[in-house]
């Protein structure tokens, strides 16, 4: 393990910036997202929770993806794909155990057969370093879902201290950035990152949402989830704004669109949200005409869906962003406590 | 850097048949002639007009056929309506196939077949229906019941007359809802005319029209004795990727696009009732 002083971090970004490009939680306008480090930004690894999650450093919420030129009948097809690995790589840094398993969920869809190019070009010329929480908030429910908010994993992982931050490569290609920043570091740290861990952990253990039920989530029980009577009063509140899914670091449903310019056609990809009620329109009808259905597919899809078509992997991480940003204050906790197991009775 | 399926190739279109009132059929190659790739039957397509957007479309031709690809498509939207605006010679964009196909080369071989298709639902099935006919010793009898509005939304009515009711071993039934002058066949909706025929159970059945027009046959066909696992169908739902992405035709743990279009009704039953 490596250790460097809190005050020397700048010096480290300006290392990893030198060759790659840097990725970090950064303040502006009052709001902490994922931007691209250069001198004199500023940081802000304390933040738990960045507004948007860092899904849009591979699936960015507008993308285009090729362009039509045409001329009287003839079309001309115009691939505008960049090969981030052979232009340039990144670092993407300070990544939440919550939102590294997100990337996970994310990587199962875009990665699975036929890969999704423009996402797999990004994600490998990536290399994530991820941050132990140290300060997780009413609103985190990670580990109901298995996750450790105190070890993730990613190529690199990093704690944070109230002196120093701790350095640990996991992949040889955290490897690689290690050897290109090393001069900056100094050994040791153990003991400090266990005794950061233990304090984590208490908060982690006193969290109210800690003990949630998922047991009912099977998909041998999908279609009596499915018809539960409670989805009309769990939904009634709903205003279809779509927040959840915008702010959701493994929703990743997408609309395709064409756009006409002085130079072409652009057909581009943008985050789509099943919230909305023309997500699912056709010409000739529409399979989810109310809200409760919109509503009900979104949970159904996180919690019993996806698991069903990945060996029980949830589409949740238990990141609470939906928690904080609903303005109806509606949530996937009161989804699971309201048709969850045993425990929430 | 490796092909994406979501870029597609740009198609010609050769030939414009209109069928019905609202129903096209276009001939589409490759710009340099060629059919533009392979399917199966019930595999679907992406066709687009760069500009306007893209609709997924069950391909129509037989996969036997080397030459073209074509689609059988209803004018009911803004990309078809500019679709049936076009002639031959315009270009539009294709990407596929997409899906799963009927089991032509697994259960259906060696079966007799049933097929019951109302309106443009005859259009995913007349890839079957050709692709039978081309490796005919491979299957038994076939019976084909058919029906739309009035004699004039028949699509394909060329190619039922002339070639396929006088395949030896079919027996081709259409029916049109209501009478109508120069119609002395059937009068009368599909699913009460597919309970007349007292047509045998132990066919494989393939089903595609109108959700409601499944729906009653499906409980006609069950009363004259078919099982819901030899009585396949074809899905449509919005979609926008084809290869289980995008999120948009998700029912249950399937997406349409990928695990379907083609189900069989047992499958069916899995899933929530959203589709």
């Amino acid at each position: 393990m490596l250790r460097i002083a809190k005050e020397k971090l700048n010096a480290l970004y300006a290392k990893i910036s030198e060759t790659m490009g840097l990725f970090i939680p950064v303040k502006k306008a009052g709001e902490v997202n994922y931007a691209v480090w250069s001198e004199g930004k500023e940081v802000s690894l304390e933040t738990l929770k960045t507004v948007k999650s860092p899904k849009n450093m591979f699936f960015p919420q507008t993308e285009n993806m090729m362009k039509f030129k045409t001329e009287g009948k003839e079309i001309e097809v115009e691939d505008l794909r960049v090969d981030y690995k052979e232009v340039k790589e990144f670092v993407l840094f300070g990544v939440k155990a919550c939102d590294f398993k997100a990337m996970e969920v994310l990587d199962k869809v875009f990665l699975a057969d036929p890969v999704d190019t423009y996402y797999k070009s990004r994600r490998e010329a990536t290399t994530v370093v991820t941050l132990a929480c140290s300060r997780p908030e009413e609103s985190c429910f990670c580990s109901a879902f298995g996750i450790d908010a105190t070890a993730p994993q990613g190529d690199v992982t990093v704690w944070l201290d109230e002196n120093n931050l701790y350095w640990q490569a996991n992949t040889e290609q955290g490897e690689k950035l290690t050897e290109k920043v090393s001069d900056l570091f100094e050994n040791g740290g153990e003991e400090d990152v266990k005794a950061q861990q233990a304090k984590t952990k208490e908060i982690l253990a006193k969290l109210p949402f800690a003990t949630l039920d998922l047991s009912r989530f099977k998909p041998e029980n999908l279609n009596e989830l499915f018809n539960a009577p409670e989805w009309e009063s769990m939904s009634e509140a709903c205003l279809g704004c779509g927040t959840c899914t915008f702010v959701c670091p493994t929703c990743q449903c997408f609309d395709i669109r064409d756009f006409k310019t002085n130079d072409g056609i652009l057909r581009y990809r943008c985050w789509d949200s099943c919230m909305y009620s023309d997500f699912t329109l056709m010409a000739h009808g529409n399979s989810r005409t109310t809200q409760m259905q919109r509503f009900r597919q979104r949970f159904m899809h996180k919690l019993v869906y996806y698991p069903s078509q990945n060996d029980g992997l949830y589409s949740c991480v238990g990141c609470g962003r939906c928690v904080n940003k609903c303005p109806q204050r509606l949530n996937i906790v009161k989804v699971i406590n309201t048709l969850g197991g045993k425990k929430n009775d | 850097m490796i092909d994406e399926t979501l870029i597609p190739k740009v198609g010609v279109i050769t030939d414009v048949r209109k069928d019905t009132p609202d129903v096209k059929t276009f001939r589409v190659v490759g710009k340099d002639g060629k059919k533009l790739f392979e399917h199966m039957p019930g595999q679907c397509a992406m066709v687009s007009v760069p500009g306007v957007g893209e609709c997924m479309f069950s391909i129509t031709s037989s996969p036997t056929n080397m030459e073209y690809m074509e689609f059988s498509i209803k004018k009911c939207g803004c990309v078809t309506e500019v679709i049936h605006s076009m002639e031959a010679g315009a270009q539009v964009t294709v990407r596929g196939p997409y899906g799963r196909n009927f089991p032509v080369e697994e259960d259906f071989k060696g079966k007799d077949l049933l097929f019951i298709a109302g309106g443009i639902g005859l259009a995913p099935l007349r890839s079957v229906i050709n692709y039978v006919r081309h490796y005919r010793a491979n299957y038994g009898k076939v019976v084909i019941v058919y029906g739309a509005r009035s004699m004039d939304d028949l699509v394909d009515f060329e190619e039922i007359k002339t070639e396929w009711m006088n395949e030896p071993d079919f027996n081709v039934y259409l029916t049109i809802d209501r009478p109508q002058d120069g119609w002395d066949g059937h009068v009368g909706f599909v699913p009460a005319y597919v309970k007349e025929l007292g047509l045998d159970p132990n066919m494989t059945a393939v089903l595609c029209g109108p959700p409601i027009m499944i729906k009653f046959t499906l409980a006609g066909l069950l009363e004259l004795g078919f099982e819901k696992s030899r009585v396949y169908t074809t899905l449509e739902l919005r979609m926008k990727c084809g290869v289980g992405k995008c999120g948009r035709c998700n029912v249950g743990d399937k997406f349409v696009c990928k695990d379907g279009p083609v189900f069989r009704m047992d499958q069916l039953d899995e899933l929530p009732d959203e589709y």
